[in-house]
This record gives C-alpha cells, structure tokens and sequence, in this order.
C-alpha cells in the first residue's frame, strides 16, 4: 500500500490536484538519443527506468495507439515464476521480486495482490513434470511445491477435483503467484518516466525505419522523421512486421489468443487454478470478475477476432472445473494477437543492427515480465549494447545455434 | 462456423482440420549449413499477406495446400499438392535439383496485403 494513502487517510480534502495526469504531448523533436516503438508496459517500462537507473531521459516512446491499449490490456494478468528452465526461473522470479514493490515505488496502486497460483495434474506424466518444475523453482528462488489431491480440495473448497472426467491427481502451488491490474501497471510507468522528462507519443505511427552501413540513423512515423541514437522495439503481436520494416526477419509467428472475463460477484476464489489438460486458467481480479484464459487459436493469424469454437470450448473447460460458473453471466471478451516462437521464450538484446535492440517474441508471458523486461533492457541500451546476463540467453542467434531455451510446458496452456 | 473447402471432401467445419506449418523448400540436406537449417526449421514468412500453408483434414489424414490471407482469414484457394509436388522426395539420393523444388507461389511468399 502507498504510505501516502495514509495521510490522505486523515486530511479532510481529497487530493484531485495530486493525481496528475500525463503532461500533453507536444511536436516531436528533430532527435531523441533513445527511440522506443510500442507504448505497452514493455516500452514505457524501459523508458522509466533508463530515466531513473541511467540518467537518460532523452527518450521519445512511439505509439500508434494509445497508452497500454495493445497486449498489455489484452492479457489475463498473471504473475508468476514456476518455469520450467534455470534461466527463465531466475529471469522471471526477479520480476516478481519487483512487481511486490512497484505499487510503492509509483505511489499508485496497481492492485497487485499476491495470492497463489495452482495448476492442477491430471496425469502421471505431469505429476513428474511437476516435481521437476518444483525442484528448479525451489532452487532458483521461488516458492513453489507439489501438493496432493486434499491439499487442492482444501485450498479451493469450490473446485471440482474431477472435472471433465479428469481426476485431479496433485497440483503445483506457486506461493508467489499474483496478479495486479495491468492498465496501471502501464500508468504507473508511463506517469514515473514523463515526469522525469521521457515523451510519450501517443497516435504516432512507425511507418519506416532508416538504417544505414549497419546502423539505424531515424525513424520515419505519420508525424514525421525523427533521428535517433538508437531504437527498441517493444511491440507485442506486430514484432516481425516491425523487424521487416528494418530488414532482417524474426523467428515469431502471430497467434491469436482469447479470453474473457464474466459480471463481478463476491470473492470467492483466492488462488489463480489452470488446469493443464483442459487448457483453461481461471482467477478472480480484486474487482470480483472471474477472468478465464485458454490456449491459442489452432492456426496464425494477425487478427483479434474472436471465434465461437475457442470460446465454446474455453467456457466449457471453466465450468467442467466450477460448475456453478454455469450461472454466471459473460461481461467481455477478447483476443490479443500473440508473438509465438519456438521455444515460448522471448527474443531479447541485439539484433543484426548495431544500435536496435529487441524486446519481442513475448508469446503469452509478456505482462509477469514488465519490470524486469524494463530493468534489463535500460542497462541494455545505457550500457551501449552489453547485455545483462539475465537476458543473455534469450538473444536471437540462440536459433541459429540450436540453443532454445524450452518453456512450452511452463507457458503454453498454464498461465 | 469456419468453412474450408477440402480438395478431397469438400466443404467442411475448420475444426475438422489440422493446421500444418507453412509450405517452405526444404534445403539440401547434404550440403546445408547449420544457419540455413535454423532458418528453414524456425523461420516462416510472418509477413501480413497471402501465405501458402499445409492443412489436414483429420478425419481422412489428407494433407494439401491453402493459400489464406494472414489477417482476413480468407482462404483464396485451396489444392491438391500434387500441383506442387510431383515426386516424392528422394531421400537416399538428396540433392538440390532444380526440376524436384516445388514451385512455391512467388506470389505467396512477398505479396504485401492491407486488406
């Protein structure tokens, strides 16, 4: 909790001029020594701490839309650390290391609330998983367990312990398991880096980026040509369409993934449950609506249509594991076009371009990752192209040399 | 409900397929390097337009070809590999003979669409 709540607590006035919006965004400059593309978490992340950690703060974020309206609004909120290799584990429990604090670092609440996350097993096969999981979560930092049937049955009193005809067998409990309200996540960061003096650039457009002798020398947008001292890209669903726009190709595929959130009710479920044979997570925000999230669409597609089989079968899933959810009345649904690759780890670091860097290939893992994802890609860029050994394994010529860093079974049906 | 049309079984339910990959030229297995075989293996055309791809219809495992928007979903056409294919790859005798690639759609690979 923010500690200025409290002195807000006993003043008779409330604080309106305190609340301070974004400053308006003026003409953009000639030149910005940092230019960064996309204005999700991710960018403005960056941005916040290249301006806190580094002293830059000559920095412009591009992007087409608006603040936080691509995938960071399209994700089910997640935060959680129980991968499955040594590197994305000590990658990621570094984030939630930082997520526990951001809430009094912006002196804004982003609702983070850390309640656990269980995945549930319905197979031999996946008990084993399970274990391996734990014992490489354990190891690297963070609290994770295998847990038996009755335990389950006692942390979620409302489950079904057979659903779909699948008995749940044991179950992985992530203590550090959260989620937080994603939009402020991405005001909170946005709001830290222009007050330090980033600009933010909403409704400006890449529409090409001048690369010369190896280099990047601008970036042309619908509002003009700026010149920069290097760029990042953070655009989640559209990295390879960008990294084309600067000439070398990305190993990503777009998939769309969807999911929905039904009418707030009284809170009734504590821990974040996903199931790892009906491809379905299910979880209750702070505001009472359940949220519900599945696996990707069966085939690529750079659209965020939603389609009647996926959420048949998504809903189906959620109320085989609560049945009483039958009765519950949908408010939203959606899609968010996702950047897949092969291993389901991100591509992070430099690129065939000395002075772009890269924050792509965010799959379905990209919110847990913000601030970390912020933290190291500013060392990245301050540091002029030394990558931080957090990151280092997840550099795009790992594909060339057949080094992947394997998550598919800790991301692609369990957030 | 998404209809595609089977070569084989005409019209049918999209969930009745299987999604194959994108329709790529393999590359000389005898003479490749590890980069090329990173690029075939990873890489596809994410390039918004008409892509070329393999489907299956599950219930009778007949593979053939679609060429599908990547952002409409629009399928233009679907067909019958042999329009592409017209041996089985030799795999004692591997080599990068020009009458065995398949004639994969110029078009296909690099039309740029803005539908």
């Amino acid at each position: 909790m923010p500690f200025s709540l409290l002195k807000f607590g006993l003043n008779k006035d409330y604080p309106f001029e305190q609340i301070a919006d974004l400053p308006p965004p003026g003409d953009l400059k000639a030149r910005y020594d940092v230019v960064i593309i996309g204005g999700g978490g991710h960018g403005v992340a960056t941005a916040y701490y290249l301006a806190k950690h580094h002293g830059v703060t000559n920095i412009a974020v591009l992007e087409k839309a608006y603040l936080g309206g691509g995938n960071t609004a399209r994700n089910t909120a997640v935060i959680r650390s129980n991968y499955l290799t040594p590197e994305g584990v000590r990658f990621y429990s570094e984030s939630v290391k930082l997520f526990e604090r951001l809430s009094n670092e912006f002196d804004f609440n982003i609702m983070y609330s850390q309640r656990g996350q269980l995945t549930l097993a319905h197979t031999d096969a996946t008990v084993r998983a399970f274990r391996q999981r734990a014992e490489v979560n354990k190891h690297f930092g963070g609290r994770t367990e295998l847990i038996d049937s009755q335990a389950v049955a006692e942390l979620v009193p409302t489950l079904n312990m057979s659903p779909a005809g699948l008995p749940v067998l044991a179950g992985l409990w992530h203590r550090d398991g959260a989620t937080a309200r994603h939009d402020a996540v991405a005001w909170g960061y946005a709001k830290g880096a222009t007050q330090r003096g980033v600009e933010l650039h909403q409704l400006t457009e890449v529409t090409g980026i001048d690369v010369e002798a190896g280099r990047v020398t601008g970036v042309q947008t619908n509002r003009g040509r700026v010149s920069c001292g290097c760029v990042v890209q953070a655009v989640a669903g559209h990295s390879a369409e960008l990294s084309r726009m600067a000439g070398f190709p990305l190993p990503i595929v777009p998939y769309p993934l969807q999911a929905m959130v039904t009418q707030p009710v009284k809170p009734f479920l504590d821990p974040l449950v996903s199931s790892s044979a009906l491809h379905c997570y299910v979880q209750q925000t702070s505001r009472g609506e359940i949220v519900l999230g599945g696996g990707s669409d069966p085939y690529p597609l750079y659209g965020t249509r939603s389609t009647l089989e996926l959420k048949e079968s998504l809903i189906a899933s959620a109320i085989d594991m609560f049945p009483f959810l039958s009765e519950m009345r949908l408010l939203r649904q959606w899609a968010g076009i996702t950047d897949m690759t092969s291993d389901y780890s991100p591509i992070m670091g430099l690129s065939p371009i000395d002075n772009y860097y890269l924050d792509a290939g965010w799959g379905t893992w990209g919110f847990k990752a913000t601030p970390i994802c912020g933290v190291t890609m500013a060392e990245l860029i301050a540091s002029g192209g030394r990558v931080p050994d957090l990151i280092a394994p997840f550099s795009l010529d790992r594909f060339d040399a057949f080094r992947q860093v394997n998550e598919m079974g800790a991301t692609a049906a369990s957030h | 409900m998404k209809i595609l049309i089977c070569p084989l079984n005409g019209p049918r339910n999209i969930a009745e397929f299987t999604y194959g990959g994108q329709v790529k030229v393999m590359p000389d297995p005898k003479g490749s390097t590890d980069r090329e075989w990173a690029q075939y293996v990873f890489y596809e055309d994410s390039h918004i337009g008409v892509v070329q791809e393999w489907w299956m219809h599950t219930a009778s495992s007949y593979w053939f070809i679609a060429e599908r928007h990547n952002q409409t979903d629009e399928v233009l056409r679907t067909y019958d590999p042999a329009e592409l294919f017209d041996k089985a790859v030799d795999r004692s005798v591997a080599h990068a003979s020009k009458e065995s690639e398949p004639k994969v759609h110029a078009d296909a690979q690099h039309k740029d669409g803005n539908a």
